[in-house]
């Protein structure tokens, strides 16, 4: 059943891939990376229960926080060009 | 009782999985930006959701189910925060809707 489940989700995950390398625009990679960072959390999750190591939740937890972090933060660079903006550059 | 878990989880995770692979496939072919994200978004909640719900159904101890709703809420939060700021700066970069008349973008 958790096989079934990883093989939907790694087939997700090379789809969203091939869009990430065909996308046109930046935004269409950003969005296929930010996709495949949210089933890489669900991939952890389900491989800890497939291998039966339920300390493989903790890795998962960290790695959703992370996706999110590093999406706002390549949307900055895209926005910006550069990570941290001197000075109010805010609208 | 332990049956009937294991028919619910079964089918939460084949649905999810299913959920999942249409989004792959909407992200793949949509004809424009907004449009994939609209079928990104059906990965990010609806199959994301299904997924961890089938799972949690299985958790053996109390500490590995409260990880998942752990990890369920903050994809619930991160997810569509991360679509918004996305949209948002894609048309603040002025990149424009596909219509399927360029002329007249009001048909």
């Amino acid at each position: 059943m958790f096989s079934a489940a990883a093989i939907g989700i790694v087939i997700t995950m090379s789809l969203a891939l091939m869009r990430a390398l065909l996308g046109p625009t930046t935004f269409d990679r950003i969005l296929a990376l930010n996709m495949v960072g949210t089933k890489t959390t669900l991939l952890i999750a389900v491989v800890g229960f497939l291998t039966d190591r339920p300390d493989f939740m903790d890795i998962a937890l960290i790695y959703a926080l992370m996706n999110f972090i590093g999406v706002i933060a390549v949307l900055r660079f895209t926005k910006y060009g550069e990570f941290i903006s001197e000075g109010g550059t805010d609208e | 009782m332990e049956a009937t878990l294991d028919i619910l989880s079964w089918i939460l995770i084949v649905v999810g999985s299913v959920f999942s692979v249409i989004g792959g496939i909407g992200l793949l072919r949509m004809p424009d930006f907004y449009a994939r994200l609209h079928a990104a978004g059906i990965t990010d909640t609806l199959g994301a959701w299904m997924l961890m719900v089938g799972v949690l159904l299985q958790a053996e101890s109390w500490l590995v189910a409260v990880k998942l709703v752990l990890i369920v809420i903050f994809l619930f939060f991160t997810s569509p925060t991360a679509t918004h700021a996305l949209a948002r700066a894609a048309l603040a970069s002025g990149l424009k809707p596909w219509t399927k008349n360029p002329e007249n973008p009001e048909r």
